[in-house]
């Protein structure tokens, strides 16, 4: 397999990889660092491409479980994930403005979330992929992905609710 | 009529139970500006969801087509090497056996003569070489003359001083 070909195959789905590694990893570097470790992981075995039923949920089982493996290290290192997305508080106005925004308030929500839900809200709100898909990718099964996909819904909505009448009722 | 609509995809939606394309209805009515005050808290969370659909990873993979070199094939043939220098010399060694004596001899006159030949050869030209000695003894000599070329250039500085003395008297 040549490099075009492989850059054929993995184009579609690269950014869908690092959306899901920056879910789980929060940092966009090392959301990058992961992505990049996943692509080459599948550069390394393209010989067993052909073999795969589907690349694109293969690597994406691969992210997760990638991802899963770093949050696990940094724990028994001791050491939090430090992301470095901070915004600096301090400078302007509107960048004050665009911080209380509401939709960064989504952003938080679903930074508190349980991973697997945080995992399903990205593949199917964010990705939009069908139930089956998810399912085959997280190693659960569909009404599983089902409810929790409903549970982490119903929270977010709550909270939005609750911070958007803050103050009214 | 349209906001019915919406109210119950919501529904199904917090349930799990929409299809995707029922949820882009939801996403496109979410994104417009006419949103229901009721429903405005569902606003930032659709918005949300589409502008991070837009995020792209940027970096690029470095994918080296060039395979490694394998070392352990150097060693191997370093190996084989060594294992057919070992048997080929040892087969020469073997050889030497099978002179007769009389052959022996014959070489060994023949070594000595053109060795004595070599020595008398060089014993001529060593005594050419002596009359390297006596030309060593003449640069010896001409260092003598480098001393005094030192003398006279220190001469020249006197000389110098001179004509400066005299210019300053004049004035």
């Amino acid at each position: 397999m040549t490099q075009s070909e492989f850059l054929n195959i993995v184009m579609p789905f690269k950014d869908k990889v690092f959306r899901l590694a920056k879910r789980l990893l929060v940092s966009t570097e090392e959301a990058e660092d992961a992505t990049q470790e996943v692509l080459l992981k599948l550069w390394n075995n393209k010989a067993k491409i052909a073999e795969y039923k589907n690349v694109e949920a293969f690597s994406m089982t691969m992210t997760k479980n990638f991802c899963f493996d770093k949050l696990k290290s940094k724990q028994a290192q001791n050491l939090k994930i430090v992301h470095s997305n901070y915004e600096d508080k301090q400078t302007t106005l509107q960048k004050q403005v665009e911080l209380n925004d509401s939709v960064n308030w989504v952003a938080k929500i679903i930074e508190d979330l349980p991973e697997q839900q945080k995992m399903i809200i990205q593949l199917r709100d964010i990705e939009e992929y069908d139930f089956d898909e998810i399912a085959k990718m997280l190693d659960m099964n569909n009404t599983a992905v089902r409810v929790n996909l409903s549970r982490a819904r119903k929270t977010i909505r709550e909270k939005l609710t609750n911070t958007h009448n803050y103050g009214i009722k | 009529m349209v906001l019915n609509n919406i109210e119950k995809l919501l529904e199904r939606y917090e349930n799990g139970e929409t299809s995707i394309k029922e949820e882009q209805v939801l996403k496109n009515y979410f994104s417009s500006d006419t949103v229901a005050p009721h429903l405005e808290m569902y606003k930032p969370m659709f918005n949300y969801f589409l502008v991070n659909q837009q995020e792209q990873f940027t970096k690029d993979i470095p994918l080296n087509t060039k395979r490694k070199f394998n070392y352990k094939w150097i060693s191997v043939a370093a190996v084989t090497v060594l294992m057919v220098g070992l048997y080929f010399g040892k087969s020469f060694n073997n050889d030497l056996g099978t002179y007769s004596e009389s052959e022996k001899e014959l070489a060994y006159n023949e070594v000595v003569k053109s060795l004595e030949m070599i020595s008398g050869h060089f014993n001529k030209g060593t005594s050419t070489v002596a009359y390297l000695n006596e030309v060593e003894k003449g640069t010896s000599a001409l260092g003598y003359l480098n001393e005094v070329n030192k003398g006279t250039s220190t001469l020249g500085y006197l000389n110098e001083i001179d004509n400066s003395t005299g210019i300053i008297f004049k004035n």
